[in-house]
């Protein structure tokens, strides 16, 4: 079995990484192209186009702003070159990476246009890279690792095998001193009475419900048209024999285990400041748009359980997938990094399965490609609180 | 019991199994884990049921709540009888 220790980078701020990219980073929409232009110059880098970021305001504009810095900030990344359209806001991005003293350094088109822009963003990511070529992976403590959780196309099976191997993990990591996140507001309705009894305390108790409830009736309430049935269970859930929202939610909490409790609720991208322990987020149940948070607010690798076989990955935190779906290891046997079918057939019990679920954590700390990263797998997605100005 | 079962069932108070093979058939003998007790249940099953779909473990009336981990999972919205598919023809939230 895994010893206590994994090999990761240790960054300037004393937190680990397991990946060591060299980020370029849009600061909007406009910005796209000349991200993906200076990491197609620069071989090895990575660029993370997304669709956001003009004419936001309020807490829309705060949570763009944490999740592009936390995103940069994330210990998975070396060094960061952040493009914007105007200097203003790219340098508040810049500002905020730079908090952690990593190398980190801002270009702004408008008066420049794409071309000189891209030259000289290219240049600083040239020595960025190299620079963090050089780096060399130490033995850390896995106290010192931060996990996310999140499960997709969930059906029975995940219930019954892949998000119960997942709560075995967050139990036996939790007493390691490891940082554990899951999240999935929506997803927890039907189950709310018991997530709720899973608190540190009945402060945070509350804290949690508070969430919960303020997601129900300030977007769920307000804009649904039907009982949303097709989008909370999706089509694929149903497929996979998953009848309602509360069957969907009972499934999804056996992520967090039998014993483990939260010790803070976080907003969305919010870093944790409690030290170890399991953290919720507020998050959509959505894959991308849950996983992009969760790295931005500083988690390094991500255990993703699924039943039908949702395909995810992401650009900053491997994402590694666990399925105990006999038919979606078959069908889709090259995205899945742990079988834990076994447990449908009693030939594995959770106390193996989360044993697993452990050493493959490990591996991939260590430097193992998931599944979704050989893949090509990178989806990086902004949560939008609303329409912009 | 050490041979694989064919469903699975997760607190003994549950009124549905969950079909863990790949293919069950109308009329076929299922035996099940329950895996609260670790007792072996015997059914059989009335419908074509496939992976991952459940099975009723008792006679269900229309709007009683449908209990899966000892919890309920939604309400009845027809009658259904003990070894019957249940699913979203027959099962509705009583959230959103």
């Amino acid at each position: 079995m895994t010893n206590n220790t994994f090999w990761g980078y240790r960054r300037e701020n004393g937190r680990v990484g397991i990946r060591n990219h060299v980020v370029i980073l849009p600061l909007d929409d406009l910005s796209n192209s000349s991200c993906e232009a200076v990491a197609n110059n620069i071989k090895g880098t990575l660029a993370l186009p997304h669709h956001y970021g003009r004419l936001q305001f309020g807490e829309d504009l705060e949570l763009h702003f944490r999740t592009l810095i936390g995103t940069g900030s994330n210990p998975n990344v070396a060094a960061v070159v952040v493009i914007g359209i105007e200097p203003g806001w790219t340098q508040r991005v810049v500002d905020g990476i730079a908090k952690t003293g990593k190398p980190v350094q801002g270009f702004s088109i408008e008066g420049n246009g794409d071309i000189n822009t891209i030259a000289a963003a290219s240049r600083v990511a040239k020595d960025y890279l190299q620079q963090a070529s050089e780096l060399r992976r130490e033995e850390c403590s896995l106290g010192e690792l931060w996990v996310s959780h999140k499960c997709g196309e969930s059906d029975t099976t995940s219930g019954i095998g892949s998000n119960p191997a997942v709560g075995n993990f967050v139990d036996k990591t939790d007493a390691m001193g490891v940082t554990n996140c899951f999240g999935e507001t929506s997803e927890i309705t039907g189950g709310e009475h018991l997530c709720k009894e899973r608190a540190i305390s009945p402060e945070i108790g509350e804290k949690w419900f508070a969430t919960w409830k303020a997601y129900m009736d300030e977007v769920i309430e307000p804009n649904k048209t039907s009982d949303l049935s097709e989008s909370q269970p999706t089509k694929g859930n149903i497929a996979g024999g998953l009848t309602t929202i509360e069957e969907k939610a009972l499934g999804n909490l056996q992520k967090i285990g039998k014993t483990t409790k939260y010790i803070d609720v976080l907003t969305p991208a919010e870093e944790p400041v409690k030290g170890p322990g399991l953290y919720f987020m507020d998050t959509s149940s959505a894959a991308a748009e849950c996983v992009t948070l969760q790295a931005a607010a500083g988690f390094v690798v991500h255990t993703f359980p699924t039943g039908q076989g949702n395909i995810i990955g992401n650009p900053i935190e491997p994402v590694i997938k666990l399925t105990a779906n006999p038919k979606t290891v078959r069908t889709m046997g090259e995205h899945v990094d742990l079988d834990v079918s076994g447990i449908l057939r009693r030939e594995m019990n959770l106390d193996e399965a989360g044993d697993a679920l452990l050493d493959i954590v490990v591996r991939t700390c260590n430097g193992r490609l998931t599944a979704a990263e050989a893949l090509g797998h990178r989806e990086f997605v902004m949560t939008k609180l609303y329409r912009s100005a | 019991m050490s041979s694989a079962p064919d469903f699975l069932v997760h607190e003994k108070e549950d009124s549905v199994g969950v079909i863990v093979v790949e293919e069950v058939s109308a009329g076929q003998e299922l035996t099940g884990w329950v895996m609260d007790n670790d007792e072996t249940i015997s059914i059989t099953a009335l419908d074509d049921i496939p992976l991952g779909h459940k099975v009723a473990l008792n006679d269900i009336n229309n709007g009683d709540d449908v209990i899966k981990y000892g919890e309920h999972i939604g309400r009845a919205v027809a009658d259904i009888g003990k070894g019957r598919h249940l699913h979203v023809h027959n099962v509705k939230t009583k959230k959103w």
